[in-house]
């Protein structure tokens, strides 16, 4: 690789400013320009994602050793942008930090702007844009290697004259340039003041705007066209040739439900082994707990609270590391952008994004990564009404609830002879909460969102094969947001609802103590007490406490329906709870749960917002309590009403 | 002629771009300023949005937005 060229930079030793305390230094580039890339191989495992208060900010901040002597530094991540005129709440992110304008991130003394090697001239929009800030900036050359067999022979000393900042060619991968870039980044740093300037276009008049855009450009296609012999461009490389397949008309569609089916499937089956395999050892802890503890509340609290909990969350795991690690392929291979490609003309009737094709995907396995992932739809009131109507993709934690109520009522029956009624009810479900969501996200475009169609410009980034290290890494960060922060809430909530079940106390020895508990338990008084409400949906006091359970996480009402039949509340025991169910009676004898019951329950399972962390996070990305109060309230009144609907209806039609 | 207009697989040239709002400024600072070399490569499956290649990178962007681009072929 060749050296940095000292004739630009002036020629100083390293700044004593770097010896006296750890530099901070910011990474930023476009997206898919190799920032995350360049960011693990100079950290390497010494990272973590920050979450800094108050803004949704999340970025990755890493230790870089610069020099063995020296401090380390710390190596801030930033979300990929286009041009200081930020037009997405990622970019804003972006831009903020690096113009010193975020108090909960600390201004980089040096930033280092990747450039990615096969696309200079649009990456040196931002890098130019950037340079005239004054900022003490490095450009990290990315994808040298790649830009080099395409013929692109980049004079790198030329192109650091031209641009009046250092260039650093990198390979990532190989870990070439890499101490090069250390060895400019200290010469460079010094202290950066806040920037003034907000946004370089911001004030001026569109012609103005236009005219300065147009220069710029000139600008960097000179110092290119003088940097760079270029061989012939624009002939069909790789990419083109793989998207004549993945984008064609016909095939595409094609391969993109083949993909959705092939990940959908992992997640239901591959993920079902470990997962009851947590199952079983947090039950298997709970009763050794039980067991070796003397009896009492603390005892309760720890294995039906804590340990009951912690399972919970646990248990999903399994399915979100699944989804995450396929969501993760497919961001890096490049083919999510071509998912949004083939999606967008779709989601446009209903008024929405093609982006916002993958944060609903991702929330058929949870609701919260795929609202994690609107931030990168520009619109804000697009990716509002896309955050609104995520829930309504069945989520994982609904599929125990569907189970239960089939394995009760439905099983083993069938439709046409051959397929299972189940499967059937459970793909009506699905169909039914992408059918809700397409009509509210209508409605919503329609009234409160009101909003011209934003426009769709979106890059189709070459193919790459995967990086393992670059996949590992971001499904590590992954889950460890989703353990931080679905995971407190959940266990959380869960210790609050053992409490309201497990207080006031009620001393008895006999062999149904837990359910007589249970009824005179808070929850159970509040179950009474919405009883006349849910009447009319076909549920008893029973299935209200379970309702009631299950607005922390919708899973939850199982345990809580086989505390109330006391049934043992492990999973082993579930025939039981099913037994209970089918055979629970009223007070005048007739049957307590019936199939069309069941089916009340599933639809109003479908439609509510019974999830306590999908509310926190809706919290915190639209920094508001307006929307997840109303997200709330609309679901569940559609859910009543839907579930309503459907019990009376069918009773009407001479069901039961 | 427009963006929208040309068939797939041929060359022309931005003459110009239309935009008022802040959004369209997008467009732009992708590259899409007047002078540069643009190729459609093909369109989503029900006709839109379509795919083109503009300095050696892929863009998608919808009909609505390529008509504001007028193009001179080559």
């Amino acid at each position: 690789m060749s050296a940095v060229l000292e004739s630009s930079v002036v020629g100083d030793p390293t700044s004593p400013y770097a010896m006296v305390k750890g530099l901070t230094i910011a990474i930023a580039g476009n997206p898919n320009a190799g920032k995350t890339s360049l960011f693990n191989a100079l950290t390497g495992l010494r990272q973590k994602v920050a979450n800094y208060p108050g803004v949704t900010v999340e970025s990755k901040v890493g230790q870089w050793t610069l020099a063995p002597e020296l401090p380390v530094a710390k190596l801030i991540d930033l979300p990929g942008l286009y041009s200081l005129d930020a037009t997405s709440l990622d970019e804003e992110i972006a831009r903020d930090a690096l113009l010193g304008r975020n108090v909960a991130i600390p201004t980089p003394d040096v930033t280092v702007i990747v450039v990615d090697a096969t696309n200079l001239v649009r990456n040196l929009y931002l890098a130019t844009q950037l340079i005239e800030t004054g900022q003490p900036i490095v450009i990290a050359l990315t994808m040298f290697d790649l830009a080099q067999r395409s013929q692109l022979n980049i004079k790198v000393d030329k192109l650091s004259e031209a641009l009046g900042v250092p260039v650093v060619p990198v390979v990532a991968k190989q870990r070439k340039g890499l101490d090069d870039l250390a060895k400019t980044v200290l010469r460079k740093a010094r202290p950066s003041a806040i920037c003034d300037v907000v946004s370089p276009l911001a004030d001026a008049q569109p012609a103005t705007r236009q005219s300065k855009l147009i220069q710029r450009y000139a600008t960097i296609e000179r110092i290119v066209s003088d940097a760079v012999d270029t061989a012939d461009e624009g002939k069909p490389n790789i990419s083109e040739r793989i998207d004549r397949f993945v984008t064609h008309p016909f095939l595409g569609p094609l391969i993109l439900v083949v993909v959705m089916l092939l990940v959908f499937q992992a997640i239901f089956s591959w993920a079902s082994l470990p997962m009851s395999l947590i199952d079983t050892v947090f039950t298997g802890l709970g009763q050794f707990a039980k067991t070796h503890l003397p009896a009492g509340v603390f005892t309760d609290l720890l294995t039906d609270g804590i340990i009951a909990g912690v399972g919970g969350v646990l248990a999903f795991l399994p399915q979100i590391l699944l989804l995450f690690l396929f969501i993760s392929l497919l961001e890096d291979s490049g083919y999510m952008a071509r998912a949004a490609f083939l999606m967008d003309r779709l989601m446009r009737a209903v008024g929405l994004h093609g982006k916002a094709f993958v944060p609903l995907l991702s929330s058929f396995a949870c609701a919260i990564p795929g609202i994690m992932a609107t931030r990168t739809i520009e619109n804000p009131k697009d990716r509002v009404a896309t955050i609104m109507v995520a829930p309504f993709m069945s989520c994982s934690a609904r599929l125990p609830v569907y189970t239960l109520v089939i394995a009760a009522f439905f099983s083993g029956r069938a439709v046409l002879g051959f397929i299972s009624l189940g499967a059937v009810l459970i793909l009506a479900m699905y169909v039914m909460g992408i059918i809700v969501a397409i009509v509210i996200a209508w409605i919503l475009k329609h009234t409160l969102l009101k909003a011209p169609s934003p426009p769709f410009v979106m890059e189709l980034p070459p193919y790459r094969l995967p990086d393992l290290g670059n996949v590992g890494h971001a499904l590590f960060t992954r889950c460890s947001i989703f353990l931080k922060r679905a995971g407190t809430v959940i266990l959380a909530i869960s210790i609050l609802l053992w409490a309201l079940a497990a207080f006031p106390r009620t001393s008895s020895n006999a062999p149904d103590a837990a359910s007589v508990q249970v009824q005179n338990s808070f929850a159970g008084r509040a179950g009474r007490f919405i009883e006349p409400a849910i009447k009319p949906l076909g549920f008893d006091w029973k299935i209200g406490v379970g309702l009631i359970s299950s607005f922390a996480a919708r899973e939850t009402i199982i345990s809580t329906l086989s505390i109330v039949y006391n049934v043992g509340d492990d999973s082993e025991n579930k025939t039981s709870l099913v037994d209970a169910m089918r055979n629970a009676k009223r007070t005048d004898g007739s049957p307590v749960w019936t199939p069309l019951v069941g089916l009340s329950l599933m639809i109003f399972f479908l439609l509510a917002c019974q999830c306590m962390s999908t509310v926190a996070i809706v919290r915190r990305e639209t920094n508001s309590w307006r929307w997840p109060i109303f997200m709330v309230s609309y679901m569940l009144v559609l859910a009543y009403v839907a579930s309503l609907i459907t019990y009376q209806g069918g009773r009407l039609l001479g069901f039961s | 002629m427009t963006l929208d207009m040309i068939p797939r697989d041929v060359t022309a040239r931005v003459a110009s771009v239309e935009w008022t709002d802040a959004q369209g400024i997008r467009l732009m600072e992708m590259g899409v300023v007047p002078g540069a070399r643009v190729r459609v490569v093909k369109s989503a499956p029900l006709g839109d949005p379509i795919q083109v290649c503009i300095r050696n990178y892929h863009l998608a962007l919808r009909r609505a937005e390529a008509k504001s681009v007028t193009v001179v072929l080559e």
